[in-house]
């Protein structure tokens, strides 16, 4: 179990040093599979079809269907290398660091129920903190879009952790979500690429009708 | 008792005679045997003290304050007055053969010194606020003298009025401090605070107060920024006292008030095992981007204060977690590296101080290949780098183990918070230590070490006599402390008395336990000092041992390889300066390249200090903005003054009468 | 103290050439070449004993002192290493303190002697030297405290015997990310792949060849007998933690120790063989990421404690 939750924390620092997209969505695939296995794993002795189910639908939409979607955006798009994020790679390394460190905290003095486990819980949390870091600090829509992903992942396993009773519950609207998000993001994404030859959010203030009066005309030609 | 204010009346009055003599040479010896005598006779009953007899306190009478003038001597002051004591006189002999014998007369210097050194002692021995606080401004004003030595250059100039207005903001704090402290407790002696400190309602305030204002001597990071100013404008013999131990006031003042008031929260500890990391972390990166000699050592003068706050902030946790290991390790090794340091850091501004008289410069980067005609200052020097680096077998290494040895002790208790303190304790000493190393290698190496990179290196000469004693002294000290780890616990444990004694704590246990530690220690250090000999030896033994030729350094093949051409200071520290450019925010400037066999080109780097340049300096511009048109009260008309003054007198009449 | 626990650092003494000779063979085998005996560092070492020494008209008394500094720290931080179940000739609460700091003087002592040279290249290995330390000091003692916690004991010794196999079926997770952790360590501090390669010709990318550039002779062979001691030290307190079986036979725990060291040096060799170095500007960050490991094993032990 516990195995588990240490890849899945390495799994995320993979993604916040890492610089190419592809690479992390590579990683974002590995974590889905992981997440896929982790409900199963831990109820090993008394499995049920709910969470049999629970864990393949969540293998293979996060560890399969989702990331072959990203590649394909990925590969349409064309993005090579995240260049310049607004926070550096080793200064986000050391900040997932304190964000494990606040995750581990928020854990322990959660009022959890008694089954749950808290290293569990606390990489849960540590999932949805990346998520949230990540897309505040990623400059590409393809990073925002696996941000959001990771963040998604986090609540999946928090629910996982918490309560197996009531998994799928908290799955199906998690599964939703997941769709609605990326349907978002993916549409977003080409609409930028069509408007602007570029997949950077900070272009995105020149959609506003203010920015393009004060800018320089053709600034991105 | 009586023999302690006898030899700080001694100092004083030997620094008026030095006034009042013509002859630099009689003025600058009658301060010296002041100094000593003074120094001697006070440590008499130190040494009483620390062995663990009780001093009567003198009091006398007061008619001012309506109470009565207390100077007594507990242990946790008689350990602070040690390193007081040996220093002073050293600073004091080396000074007399720095200055030599100019053109303007040295007698105000001397007054100012000998001021410095008794207003030190007394301010440890003051157990009365009044005193104390005068005390204070009585060091601040003379070591601002001393600081202006040379003022006639600007840079001195301003040094002098940076530490003048640090310390002063320093003292207000202390103000406030002591007169909550006092209307709370209804005493302005330190017994009558102790007796009645149930009153005291603000303790949190006053903490904050007592951090900040003793922080500004100490220099805690923001509050540091006058010791990069001052140290390197001194003399060294003065950048030696007050970076050696007059900043130790500082420290002093913040565990008399843990002493005072007694509030030994885990808030309070964690609060000083922060600020510590802090310091440490931020003084020993800045060390490593500079290149003035005496501005790097400085900034690792605000990297040990940090270390020996965080050994004060373990051992308050340890009183507010009950845990006597803790107590012990954390305050003993706070305590000691209070001595070390005092020990190493003046070492090495005594060192500097020599490389400056010998070469006139102290940047680095136009030195170099010092070591062979300064054998003896280099050798010490070399010795007190890698005490303050804290390397094995010199003291520094004892002191840092103490805090080592508190954090990983905590482990045992198997709760979190002792846990996250050994985590931090461990990850920021050896970060601390391992750029520290980084800087002190950059420091000897480039000064000491290869080819003299400029004329001035070149045509060095050793220092006299006079100057090297003090340096073989305080050398000898930091490896014999090394060699008498065991017996430091007995040092150490005198203070902890005053500091955790009404706690309750039994701390026969662990000092047990720490001297076998140590014990083991020194045995390696003494091992490692008989081995390196032998292997050193064993090489002349063997087959073609004396068969020994002389040739140029490798130098990958190149034709003409001149001095100019070696690493310098800032191509050595800048691997790590980059790493923490976001902290150190280097200024760089250097010229374009131009043509194909480009002749002239050059390349400047510049670290400003964080905390001046990003808060202070905007702080002073916007209240320099804002009380700016108060200036036109200043017309330089004398009947307006005199109109200023007679509103005053008006106002105040009327505010005495009226309410 | 007993007189067989003096049987171990002993043996370190004459077996650590060994290690760089498995290493090589390794790397050979990999290239498909025969290799140089195994021996090979004990010739060298005999034939250095046997020359002339030269030294650069720049250098002082440092570095003819610095090389038998070097060779002590070495040999005293092989004193206080222990063979699993069987502790050190020197042990005691916090020698791992002691141990890490001997390693950092016979730094200091390289990089002094290093910048003795006036050389632009030895101080360019200097400055790489101390800058990859600093940051690798704190994450070697980050997985000591992980250690600590795991089994209660402060010194070397009882970590050493405190891990067992019961031990690496309840915590696998934590001991393997501190395991990491450390190889990494291991090689960035013993200049091997992907930090430094060994094996390069070029001065202006090596870190720690390029600061012994101007040793000679017994000198050279003092410096080099010490590199070869410092892998067996890293290796050794690598072996401690992951060969959990331990003995209190002698010549048990002395097999199974050895036993270790040699897959710990094939390991080496095999990493050396597959990968390629690291741009110099990436080390400290894979360094930070093995801090990164030991923490993130530090925040699960505490999390765990809560259960």
């Amino acid at each position: 179990m516990n195995a588990l939750a240490v890849l899945l924390i390495l799994s995320c620092l993979l993604i916040l040093g890492s610089s190419r997209p592809r690479v992390a969505i590579q990683v974002v695939a590995v974590q889905g599979i992981f997440l896929g296995l982790l409900p199963i794993l831990r109820s090993w002795e008394h499995l049920t079809a709910g969470i049999w189910i629970v864990g393949i639908s969540g293998l293979v939409f996060k560890g399969i269907l989702l990331p072959w979607l990203m590649q394909n955006v990925l590969q349409r798009t064309g993005i090579q290398k995240e260049t310049a994020p607004y926070v550096s790679f080793g200064t986000s390394l050391l900040l997932g660091i304190v964000l494990l460190a606040l995750s581990a905290w928020i854990a322990v003095n959660l009022q959890l129920p008694a089954d749950a486990s808290p290293v569990l819980t606390a990489m849960a949390m540590f999932l949805v903190l990346v998520g949230l870091f990540l897309m505040m600090s990623r400059r590409k829509a393809i990073m925002q879009t696996l941000a959001y992903l990771v963040m998604e992942n986090g609540v999946y396993a928090l629910g996982v952790s918490i309560s197996l009773e009531f998994p799928y519950l908290v799955e199906l609207g998690i599964l939703l979500d997941i769709f609605v998000g990326v349907f978002l993001m993916g549409n977003l994404l080409f609409h930028l690429d069509r408007e602007l030859q570029h997949t950077d959010v900070d272009k995105m203030t020149e959609l506003s009708d203010l920015q393009t009066i004060s800018s320089e005309p053709g600034r991105d030609a | 008792m009586e023999l302690m204010l006898l030899g700080c009346l001694l100092q004083i009055l030997g620094g008026l005679i030095a006034l009042a003599v013509r002859d630099n040479n009689k003025a600058s010896l009658t301060a010296n045997l002041s100094v000593w005598l003074g120094c001697a006779l006070a440590a008499i009953p130190v040494i009483s003290v620390l062995s663990g007899n009780s001093i009567n306190p003198v009091r006398l009478e007061w008619s001012l304050t309506g109470s009565q003038l207390v100077f007594g001597l507990d242990t946790l002051s008689a350990f602070f007055c040690l390193p007081f004591l040996v220093i002073s006189p050293l600073a004091a002999m080396y000074g007399r053969s720095y200055l030599g014998n100019p053109e303007r007369r040295l007698g105000s210097h001397w007054l100012f010194f000998n001021l410095l050194v008794a207003s030190m002692l007394l301010l440890l021995t003051a157990q009365n606020v009044i005193m104390f606080i005068i005390v204070w401004e009585v060091m601040a004003v003379s070591s601002f003298f001393l600081v202006m030595h040379d003022h006639e250059q600007e840079k001195v100039r301003k040094a002098g009025w940076t530490y003048l207005i640090a310390t002063h903001i320093g003292t207000i704090a202390l103000l406030v401090f002591f007169a909550i402290l006092g209307s709370e407790t209804h005493s302005l002696d330190f017994g009558g605070i102790i007796a009645n400190r149930k009153m005291i309602v603000h303790t949190g305030a006053l903490f904050v107060l007592a951090i900040f204002g003793f922080g500004v001597k100490a220099g805690f990071f923001p509050l540091h920024v006058w010791l990069p100013e001052a140290h390197p404008a001194a003399p060294s013999h003065v950048s030696a006292l007050m970076s050696g131990v007059m900043i130790k006031t500082g420290i002093y003042g913040i565990l008399r008030t843990i002493t005072l008031i007694g509030y030994t929260d885990a808030y309070l500890g964690w609060a000083l095992v922060i600020i510590g990391i802090i310091s440490g972390v931020t003084g020993v990166v800045f060390a490593l981007a500079q290149h003035d000699l005496k501005r790097l050592l400085a900034y690792h003068s605000v990297e040990n204060i940090g270390i020996i706050t965080i050994g004060i902030g373990v051992g308050v946790l340890g009183i507010a977690w009950k845990l006597p290991a803790l107590v012990f390790l954390g305050f003993g090794g706070g305590l000691l590296h209070v001595l070390n340091h005092a020990l190493f850091k003046s070492l090495l501004f005594l060192g500097a101080g020599a490389v400056s008289h010998g070469t006139g410069t102290l940047d680095i980067e136009l030195l170099g290949g010092l070591l062979k005609k300064m054998r003896w200052t280099a050798w010490t020097f070399l010795i007190g780098a890698a005490a303050i680096a804290g390397l094995p077998p010199f003291n520094g290494f004892i002191s840092e183990f103490y805090i080592y040895f508190a954090g990983i002790s905590g482990v045992r208790a198997f709760t979190p918070g002792p846990i996250i303190l050994a985590a931090f304790v461990m990850v920021s000493l050896a970060l601390i230590g391992g750029l520290a190393v980084a800087c002190f290698s950059k420091a000897f190496g480039i000064v000491f070490l290869g080819e003299a990179r400029t004329t001035k290196a070149a045509n060095v000469h050793e220092a006299d006599l006079q100057m090297l004693t003090p340096m073989v002294i305080l050398a000898g000290l930091c490896v014999l402390i090394g060699l008498a780890a065991p017996l430091t616990v007995y040092l150490v444990k005198a203070p902890l008395g005053t500091l955790a004694g009404s706690d309750g704590f039994d701390f026969t246990g662990i000092m047990h336990h720490t001297r076998t530690v140590f014990g083991y220690v020194a045995l390696i250090f003494g091992i490692l000092y008989i081995i390196s000999l032998v292997f050193y030896l064993i090489k002349k033994l063997l087959p073609r041992a004396n068969q020994v030729s002389t040739t140029g350094t490798w130098d990958c093949g190149y034709a003409a390889p001149t001095a100019r051409m070696q690493y310098t200071a800032s191509s050595f520290a800048q691997p790590l300066t980059e790493l923490f450019r976001s902290l150190l925010r280097t200024r760089k400037t250097s010229s374009r390249i131009k043509g194909y066999f480009p002749a002239n080109t050059e390349f400047h780097t510049e670290t400003p200090d964080v905390a001046k340049e990003g808060i202070f300096a905007p702080i002073f511009r916007l209240i320099n903005n804002r009380i700016s048109p108060l200036r036109q009260m200043q017309h330089g008309n004398l009947s307006g003054y005199l109109l200023y003054i007679a509103i005053t007198l008006i106002v105040l009449l009327i505010w005495k009468a009226g309410f | 103290m007993h007189l067989i626990s003096w049987l171990f650092p002993l043996s370190a003494l004459l077996l650590a050439p060994l290690l760089s000779g498995i290493i090589n063979r390794v790397k050979a085998y990999f290239a498909g070449r025969k290799g140089p005996s195994i021996l090979q560092l004990y010739y060298d070492l005999f034939k250095l004993m046997h020359k002339s020494s030269v030294y650069s008209r720049s250098t002082s008394l440092v570095i003819r002192l610095a090389p038998a500094v070097i060779l002590t720290c070495l040999v005293l931080a092989c004193l206080i290493l222990p063979w699993g179940g069987f502790p050190a000739p020197v042990s005691f609460a916090g020698d791992f303190i002691l141990l890490i700091y001997l390693l950092g003087l016979a730094r200091f002592a390289t990089v002094l002697a290093a910048l003795d040279t006036g050389s632009a290249f030895e101080g360019m290995g200097a400055s790489r030297e101390v800058q990859f330390s600093a940051v690798a000091e704190p994450s070697l003692l980050l997985g000591f405290l992980v250690l600590i916690m795991h089994t209660g004991s402060l010194g070397l010794a009882g970590i050493a015997s405190g891990i067992t196999i019961v031990d690496w079926q309840i915590a696998a997770p934590l001991l393997v990310l501190v395991a990491f952790a450390w190889f990494f360590i291991m090689l960035a501090e013993n200049s091997r792949m992907p930090v430094d390669d060994p094996n390069t010709h070029l001065e202006l990318t090596m870190i720690h060849e390029v600061m012994v550039l101007d040793y000679s002779s017994a000198d050279f062979a003092l410096i080099q007998y010490g590199a070869a001691l410092k892998l067996w030290i890293f290796g050794g307190l690598l072996v401690n933690l992951i060969i959990p079986v331990k003995f209190d036979v002698v010549w048990l725990q002395a097999v199974t120790f050895l036993g270790g060291m040699f897959l710990i040096s094939l390991l080496i060799g095999i990493t050396e063989s597959i990968t390629a170095r690291l741009k110099l500007l990436n080390v400290p960050k894979v360094l930070v990421s093995a801090g990164a490991f030991s923490l993130i094993a530090l925040i699960i032990k505490l999390v765990e404690s809560y259960q």
